[in-house]
């Protein structure tokens, strides 16, 4: 007679009881129940849930790029090539993509690597970024999404036991992929800190701090970077990339560099500067030998074209060793291949209309419009979050988010922790028990000790992003109030 | 010139100091093999660059036979299925008179569920819930009554995705603790690449090859009192039908093979990825859910089950999508919460895979416009594969040195080879399994490309290769006959002591 479940807490894998992803984590789930008992007809303090806590534009009403979908819909189903509404550009696209599909169909299994044509488009894009200096498309992986790449890379990584298992320093605060994925592997979280007094930036010094600290009880072998920052959106000098690149080189560290938001730089004076260009334009000391992953994954994909649900996304690999490349191989062919369409949508990304073509005008001024749009935006959210007392907040200068700080009372902190809550968990939920509004807290990226924080992203509407702004400074007051 | 020596030397230091090597490698990824894209593909990919390049080689094409990828292979894609992908990707269309009412229905109905009515949304990480219920309904459909809850329904990134997370999820314990997967042999190598990158213990329960490769209790036994001396077996893996034996498990062996589970303790993952492929009419697929809802509640509401499909098989193909779904059923409470988180960081399935996935378990209703051609390509598709099944069987079962049982389903034919014991040698000699050596000669000469046994297990002795049958009638004529040719000249070549003496080849035992 069977009396116990096989699976329980008790004997399920320990290292995933670990893992946690605050971006879906159970605010968002309080979130969801929310809705449904609104969609229900139960009477809230609000009229509807904003979901101000994961980077999906599209949720938040972007408008599609009309090319991209024009293409997909071609590739989808090719009989709309015959299709007079459809213009040239679009149709090309289709066919030169379907062309590289086994039996002309998306539905075939491509490359475990990706389709090779659409590899070598995303080499020339990212040769053409680098101002040209040379890719190889062999070094060019597709991958599902953005968690795929660096799960894979991290996988390669991790081994050792004990003093000897595998360290990976991580930014905080950070985007908590990693420390999930590093959970899951097993593997030994290395926290450096960013600079909150000085807009995030990265200094050496404590790099080397977490360096040392983590010796003496890991094998600390790979170093992860977010540029822009996630969740703080700071852009980081060029200098700075350099000193990164020379410590991981000191250091004998595989360098991981998330260039996701790469194309959402918003703020005067500040410019995103890809390792790889810092990296060759050091010279061949540096170039030949630092091994690093590059994740530009979503690329544009998720930031300004909003199309995340497709799962495209690359990693680009430099200086690895031969037969690691071989096992990296392998290990990607165990999951066949990356999702096709999204592969599809990689290619446009990377080789958008060109000036001349019958699409590019109406493409520039659809992007261009997401853009401007997300700059102001950003400024704006910059701007009112730091005329309410009690919370801070760095320039946005890139990516889609804000990470203010914010002053959360003594009382408050003595409750939330009677209640086993993290402090801004606490002040989340209350401002989504009240408003309406879901926000990850701090606490999910990362945090020095006794800050506080939230991320929000700047994706919603201008005019609901000035309403979710003022219910949150409205909010703030009076929880400062209800607490001091 | 000592400043060259220099800078060469301080090269080859830098080199020799890379971090990331094999030796530092996660021994756990060294260990991962997956025959199905390993060597012997690599040295497809490389002859077909070599004949692109213009080289002359005694054949005009490589014939990519290894992988059950049926739209490379020339199977069309199923009408309706594209248009409400097409509809979902690019919404304009469903003002296009091109496109007829119940698509655009289907893919309304989708948007209507994303963010933004975007399918460019990320969805909820179990997937759109309109998709799930649908699912649900089709489940309950398909084992005539027997009821499925939408919520213990999982979309996933393809079947691979779904039965990576679940064995993530049952691994723990060490050494004598440590959990053991019980998988058939032979079986589809990413089960076998998933516990070695899990480290789990690998628990081989052999498919009887005499007895059309069908399940035996007593080889089940047999395999976990075994395990149980060193660790600690806690999933039972089947496929059905078999991949890559084809084999369609009777209800009866499924019964037992649930009841054996429920006896032991088992978790039961059945991978059933190929339930619409079934050719002989006297077989038929039974769902482990139905069978185990048929043999009482203190079965239903007590035998962990995880069901695993695709969008890869059936009659759809489609594989580049990466569709796919689970259902859970009687996991703790507290596992799923796990489980749901677990898969929250993967964000999403792709969204085109879950629509995808919507228009199988949905397909065009008797009274809808798309519902004669859906039924006709789809059959169309069916009595192809068929057909190619049985003519596979057929024609292998007459080369001697070459036994097929019957293709009952799934989309392959897994023929055991008699290799010559010189042949044997010769591989030996060259640190390589028979029958890699068997089908690397083949590759080389033929242009064709299989896998060997040896990639998906098979009992010490004996020998097999896979190959798909969705090459189309006329290509797999072709190829049959090729194979042929290579098996009576490879057993001529090993079977001689003298070169120009001439023997009858044998038959295997």
């Amino acid at each position: 007679m069977q009396l116990l479940s096989v699976l329980t807490l008790d004997t399920m894998n320990p290292a995933v009881k670990k893992v946690e992803y605050a971006v879906r984590g159970p605010i968002v789930q309080r979130a969801v129940e929310l809705e449904r008992e609104l969609s229900e007809g139960i009477k809230k303090p609000f009229t509807e849930v904003i979901k101000a806590n994961i980077g999906d534009a599209h949720a938040m009403g972007q408008q599609p790029i009309t090319f991209f979908r024009q293409v997909l819909a071609l590739c989808s189903y090719p009989e709309l090539l015959n299709d007079s509404t459809f213009p040239e550009d679009a149709k090309s696209r289709a066919r030169r993509i379907l062309q590289s599909c086994g039996g002309n169909s998306m539905g075939s299994y491509s490359a475990s690597q990706g389709i090779d044509a659409v590899r070598q488009d995303v080499a020339r894009y990212i040769e053409r970024r680098d101002g040209g200096g040379p890719c190889d498309p062999d070094d060019v992986y597709l991958t599902t999404g953005a968690s795929d790449g660096i799960v894979t890379m991290l996988k390669l990584l991790v081994c050792g036991k004990g003093a000897t298992r595998t360290g990976v320093m991580i930014s905080i605060p950070q985007y908590p992929l990693y420390s999930a994925a590093l959970a899951e592997l097993d593997a030994v979280q290395i926290n450096y800190y960013l600079n909150e007094e000085k807009c995030w930036s990265l200094d050496i010094s404590e790099l080397q701090r977490a360096l040392d600290e983590a010796r003496r009880h890991c094998n600390p072998r790979a170093l992860c970077i977010i540029n822009p920052g996630n969740p703080t959106g700071q852009v980081q000098s060029r200098q700075c990339i350099e000193d990164v690149i020379r410590f991981a080189a000191q250091e004998r560290l595989f360098l991981m560099a998330d260039e996701v938001y790469q194309d959402n730089v918003y703020a005067d004076g500040c410019r995103f500067h890809s390792f790889k260009k810092v990296l060759f334009e050091m010279g061949p000391e540096y170039s030949d030998t630092v091994e690093l992953a590059f994740f530009p994954l979503h690329l544009q994909i998720g930031s300004l074209y909003f199309l995340c649900g497709f799962r495209g996304g690359y990693m680009e690999i430099i200086n690895m060793d031969e037969e690691v490349r071989a096992q990296l191989s392998k290990l990607v062919s165990v999951r066949l291949c990356p999702p096709v369409p999204g592969q599809a949508l990689m290619d446009l990304v990377v080789n958008p209309p060109q000036p001349g073509e019958p699409s590019h005008e109406k493409f520039i001024k659809e992007r261009t419009a997401t853009i401007s749009a997300l700059a102001e935006k950003a400024k704006l959210t910059e701007q009112v979050l730091n005329t309410v007392q009690g919370i801070s907040c760095n320039p946005v200068q890139g990516a889609m988010y804000s990470f203010p700080r914010i002053t959360i009372p003594e009382k408050a902190v003595k409750e939330a922790t009677d209640k086993g809550q993290q402090p801004d968990m606490f002040y989340c939920m209350k401002m989504l028990e009240e408003t309406g509004i879901c926000l990850v807290p701090g606490s999910g990226f990362g945090q020095r000790d006794g800050t506080y924080h939230f991320r929000m992203t700047i994706l919603p509407p201008k005019d609901k992003l000035t309403t979710l702004l003022n219910k949150v400074k409205e909010f703030h007051q009076k929880f400062l109030q209800q607490y001091s | 010139m000592c400043i060259y020596t220099c800078i060469y030397t301080h090269n080859i230091y830098m080199y020799m100091c890379k971090s990331l090597t094999v030796a530092t490698l996660n021994p756990q990824v060294k260990a991962v093999e997956y025959a199905v894209r390993g060597p012997i593909v690599l040295k497809a990919g490389d002859i077909e660059r070599r004949l692109l390049q213009g080289e002359k080689l005694s054949f005009t094409d490589v014939i990519k036979a290894n992988i059950g990828d049926a739209h490379a292979m020339g199977q069309q894609p199923i009408t309706f299925l594209r248009q409400v992908v097409a509809l979902c990707c690019f919404p304009e269309l469903l003002s296009s008179p091109a496109f007829p009412d119940d698509a655009k229905q289907r893919a309304q109905r989708i948007l209507q569920d994303c963010g933004g009515q975007s399918i460019g949304s990320y969805s909820a990480s179990q997937g759109l819930q309109c998709i799930r219920r649908d699912v649900a309904d089709y489940i309950t459909h398909r084992d005539q009554g027997v009821p499925s809850d939408w919520n213990n329904v999982y979309l996933t990134t393809g079947a691979s995705d779904g039965i990576m997370s679940i064995l993530k999820l049952v691994v723990s314990g060490r050494g004598p603790s440590r959990t053991g997967v019980m998988i058939p042999i032979p079986q589809y190598p990413l089960y076998s690449a998933a516990i070695s990158e899990l480290d789990a213990v690998h628990i081989n329960y052999y498919l009887d090859e005499d007895n059309c490769w069908a399940l035996d209790i007593e080889e089940l036994q047999r395999a976990y009192l075994d395990a149980k001396l060193h660790c600690q077996p806690r999933v039972l893996c089947i496929i059905n039908p078999g991949n890559p034996t084809g084999q369609v498990q009777t209800k009866k062996c499924i019964e037992e093979v649930l009841h054996f589970a429920y006896e032991e303790n088992l978790l039961v993952m059945a991978d059933e990825v190929y339930q619409d492929n079934v050719y002989l009419p006297d077989c038929q697929f039974h769902s482990f859910k139905k069978v185990l809802y048929e043999m009482g509640p203190e079965y239903f509401n007590g035998v962990e089950l995880v069901s695993f499909h695709s969008t890869s098989k059936g009659f759809t193909g489609e594989c580049g999508f990466r569709g796919g779904y689970m259902e859970v059923l009687n996991m703790d409470p507290q596992v799923e919460a796990q489980l749901v988180k677990l898969l929250s960081v993967r964000l999403c399935p792709p969204v085109p895979g879950q629509a995808a996935m919507d228009v199988i378990v949905n397909p065009p209703k008797e009274h809808e416009p798309s519902y004669a051609q859906f039924t006709k390509e789809k059959s169309s598709v069916l009595d192809v594969l068929a057909h190619k099944a049985k003519l596979t069987e057929q024609f292998l079962n007459s080369v001697p040195g070459i036994k097929c049982n019957p293709v009952q389903g799934a989309m392959y034919a897994f023929p055991q080879i008699f290799i010559p014991p010189r042949a044997i040698q010769e591989a030996q000699s060259l640190s390589m399994a028979p029958d890699m050596l068997y089908c690397l000669r083949l590759l080389e000469e033929t242009g064709i490309c299989v896998v060997p046994g040896s990639g998906f297990g098979q009992r010490e002795g004996t020998f097999h290769f896979r190959m798909t049958i969705l090459p189309s009638p006329e290509k797999l004529q072709v190829l049959l006959g090729q194979l042929k040719g290579f098996h009576l000249r490879f057993l001529e070549e090993y079977s001689q002591e003298e070169p120009d003496s001439s023997r009858a080849s044998e038959q295997p035992d």
